[in-house]
This record gives C-alpha cells, sequence and structure tokens, in this order.
C-alpha cells in the first residue's frame, strides 16, 4: 500500500542504522512515547538495530493500558445494568477488572458490543431508540476528535439514550511527569506523530526548553522510527534540546485546527489518574458543562465508585519506563495475553504484550 | 490505539461541513470515512484515517523527506570518509 510499504524498506532502515552508528559518542536513553511505535520496534527488531549506547524504553502511550482499574469498574458496572447496549473498542474487553472482564459481562448475557468508530456506537442509538446506547471512550488526542463528533452529532440530531463513558488523557502532561520523577532516566522522546497530526506540536516547545530534552514527532512504520531515533540522537550528540518533525507528510506544527476547535466544544481539561502513576493533574479530557448530559458516569450513578490496581502488577513502573516486562515476577508465567494481571499484556500495543509475543525466546 | 491508516479518497458525499464524508481506498478494501476534519482535501488526495475519520492529508513532497534526509546523511558520511583518508 502507498505511504506504507515504502517505509518498511529493510535496505534503507539498515542505511539509518549505519549511519546512526557513526554519529553515537556517548550512551543515550529515549522513550518513545506511543505503544503503536513500541509495537513496531518490537517486530521489527529495531532495537536490535541499535547502537549499543543507544537504550529505547517504551512510554505511556496505550490508551488501554493507562486506563485505570477503576474506569474499568464503572464500565463493567454499567454493561451489566439492564438495557444497555455497551460499545467498545475490542482491546477494552478483555482488561481485568476487579473479578471479571468486559467480555465476562458479555458472556453472561450483557449486550457488549465492539465498534470501529464512535459514530458507529450512535448510529446503533438512533436505530434503537428503547435501548440506552454507552460508548467507551478511551483514547489519547488522536481520538479525542472522533469521540467529539459522536457527542456534538447525538446533540444536535437530539439522540437522548446515547452517552460516553470518558477516559481520555493527553500526552504533555504524562511527559512532564515522566521527566520530573527523581528515578527518571529519559534523555529525548520520540512524541507519538497521530497525536501532533491532531495538536501540532508546539505544545511541546517549552517541555524541550525547560528540560533540556530533545522531542522528535515521529511517525510508526519501521524507516520513520529510525530516523526519529537518529534526528533524536543527533540533537543529543549536539548539545540540542529542540522539537524536530519526522513526520512531516502528515503532521503540520499547528495541527489539525477544525478538530481542535470541536475537541474544544465538547470536552474540557480536567485531572485524571493513570493506572499505576495515580492522578495526574490537567492530564485529560472530561466533557464541558455543556454536553454533561451525555456524561455516562452521571447518567448511571458511577462516578463515585472507586478501585485500586492489583499489587503484583508493575504496569505503572513499565509505563513510564522504569522497568522493562521481562523484569516482572509474573512475565509469561501468571500473566499473559489469554490471562492478564494487568493491562500493559492486553492490549497489542502495550509493552508486556508485544514482548510476549515477539521477545518470549529472550527472557 | 492510534494506529492510523493511509487511504485514497475515491468519492465526496455531503455540503454540510460537520457531516462531510467518502469513500477512501485502502489498498482495495473501500470504506465510508468522515472528512469534517479535512476540509480542503479533493478526490484523488491520500488521507490518514483513524477510527473512521480522516485526521490529516498526507503530502506528497514531504513524503519524500525520509529518503531525501538520508541521501543527505550519506552523502556527508562520504564526505567525513574522504576528508579522513586525505
Amino acid at each position: 500500500m502507498k505511504f506504507i510499504d515504502e517505509y518498511r524498506d529493510a535496505q534503507a532502515v539498515q542505511r539509518y542504522s549505519r549511519a546512526l552508528k557513526r554519529i553515537v559518542k556517548k550512551s543515550w536513553t529515549i522513550m518513545e512515547i506511543c505503544g503503536g511505535q513500541t509495537h513496531s520496534i518490537v517486530k521489527y527488531g529495531l532495537d536490535e538495530l541499535l547502537p549499543s549506547g543507544v537504550t529505547l524504553v517504551h512510554g505511556p502511550g496505550c490508551p488501554v493500558c493507562v486506563t485505570p482499574l477503576e474506569l474499568i469498574e464503572k464500565a463493567i458496572e454499567i454493561a451489566s445494568t439492564p438495557n444497555v447496549m455497551f460499545c467498545s473498542f475490542g482491546d477494552m474487553l478483555r482488561v481485568p477488572g476487579n473479578s471479571k472482564d468486559l467480555l465476562t459481562v458479555k458472556a453472561e448475557g450483557g449486550d457488549v458490543r465492539i465498534v470501529y468508530s464512535p459514530l458507529d456506537a450512535l448510529k446503533l442509538a438512533v436505530d434503537n431508540p428503547q435501548r440506552e446506547v454507552v460508548f467507551f471512550a478511551v483514547g489519547f488526542e488522536t481520538t479525542a476528535p472522533a469521540n467529539a463528533m459522536a457527542v456534538f452529532q447525538a446533540k444536535h440530531q437530539g439522540v437522548h439514550n446515547f452517552s460516553i463513558l470518558v477516559s481520555h488523557v493527553l500526552v504533555p502532561p504524562a511527559m512532564e511527569a515522566i521527566l520530573s520523577a527523581p528515578e527518571n532516566r529519559v534523555q529525548g522522546f520520540l512524541a507519538a506523530g497521530h497525536v501532533c497530526a491532531i495538536m501540532g506540536y508546539t505544545e511541546y516547545e517549552p517541555i524541550a526548553q525547560k528540560y533540556g530534552v530533545p522531542i522528535v514527532v515521529t511517525g510508526f512504520e519501521p524507516l520513520d522510527i529510525i530516523q526519529g531515533i537518529y534526528m533524536c540522537v543527533r540533537q543529543l550528540e549536539t548539545g540540542r534540546a529542540e522539537v524536530e518533525n519526522q513526520y512531516s507528510r502528515s503532521v503540520r506544527r499547528e495541527g489539525n485546527l477544525p478538530a481542535q476547535k470541536l475537541i474544544r466544544e465538547i470536552f474540557c481539561v480536567v485531572p485524571r489518574k493513570w493506572r499505576g502513576v495515580g492522578e495526574i493533574p490537567q492530564s485529560g479530557l472530561g466533557l464541558q458543562e455543556a454536553y454533561t448530559d451525555f456524561d455516562a458516569e452521571k447518567r448511571f450513578g458511577v462516578a463515585e465508585l472507586r478501585a485500586d490496581e492489583p499489587a503484583e502488577c508493575i504496569s505503572g513502573l513499565i509505563l513510564q519506563g522504569i522497568r522493562k516486562p521481562h523484569e516482572c515476577s509474573a512475565f509469561g508465567g501468571r500473566c499473559t495475553p489469554e490471562h492478564p494481571l494487568g493491562a500493559t499484556m492486553v492490549s497489542s500495543e502495550g509493552a508486556c504484550a508485544a514482548y510476549y509475543h515477539y521477545r518470549r525466546r529472550t527472557n | 490505539m492510534c494506529l492510523a491508516v493511509p487511504g485514497k479518497i475515491e468519492s465526496i458525499e455531503g455540503t454540510d461541513p460537520i457531516f462531510r464524508s467518502g469513500k477512501v481506498n485502502f489498498g482495495g478494501i473501500m470504506k465510508n470515512i468522515n472528512l469534517a476534519y479535512v476540509p480542503d482535501a479533493k478526490v484523488g488526495d491520500y488521507v490518514l484515517v483513524h477510527v473512521g475519520f480522516a485526521i490529516s492529508t498526507i503530502d506528497e513532497a514531504e513524503a519524500r523527506e525520509v529518503f531525501e534526509y538520508l541521501r543527505q546523511i550519506g552523502e556527508l558520511a562520504e564526505l567525513e570518509e574522504s576528508s579522513n583518508t586525505q
């Protein structure tokens, strides 16, 4: 496929790898933010093409992974309510709650459905006016315009049996939380290309400046990622800390302005809890006052529900790049994609699942 | 989760900017995609699609940058190597 195949050219990747080896003088630790990038890196073995001085750590950019247990419990509670049609992206269904997951709710007779787009959930609401349709609106900035559009259309079409359970998180506050942690070892970032396709990258410029870290907006194919690493290392070796854009075919500095406008119409910035990390101020999105009628937490009375993550799972440390998946004693034994203890083993973009699928022989 | 796939716009329907949609071709698989966030995209353009929404128009000239950059650093390395051997 055009704009995919050419960026998987093994020879070009090797040439970047050799170019990288020529410029590395010191040791550097770089974090790729997005779980999609983590998946590509582990799948294509890109980390094995790097000079020994360059270490990649995997970041928190997997929305399934960072959604706290509390929200999973709220989803299970709502999905178990009679007359509810609970719609979600597929990954969320297998994230374990305290005693069950959403797939179990479905097996027990709940109406839990996988949809491709939030607009599919809205259509189900229009077609089934006697039912309550709830969409599990998880995601980073990339997904926010889609969820915003579903709510906007629902309001303007007068669809009253539709609501969303919001679990929206934002990248820049998570980066600041990682950089401020006393045990931080990240010296440069590959920023998430599709998040920046929506938001642009001006909000990363003060972070690069304040913490003295280079940030390279990077795509998802092997060539994108190795070029992003090259650009980041070149900055580190020459003492620069700037925002650069590797993914210029899809990302503009100002981002997607119509998408940002609708996000601001529907959502406002709120504090959010991240799995294993805890609450980060101003790190997520919630519904604006004018749209709270579409808030599933209020509609189903689950806003006050509280739950804490299981102690054995170290996904919080993995999501901050402090530990690697195979350093967990449960990895591949008590915790597998079939029987996950935590969310990083569930999503194909979670670091634990990626290591389990592609790296079992090396642990 | 932030997976987005490039596809080519084959047709565009609807005049209301919010409901603008079109058929997008992903290597032979056609899907109906919301085009509200790419108001300037035309038939024949490639767009990046995430959960049923086009989120960006792909810039064909910028798409060659990855290879252009590689060519430049390759030439730079050759220059350095030839100056080292002199």
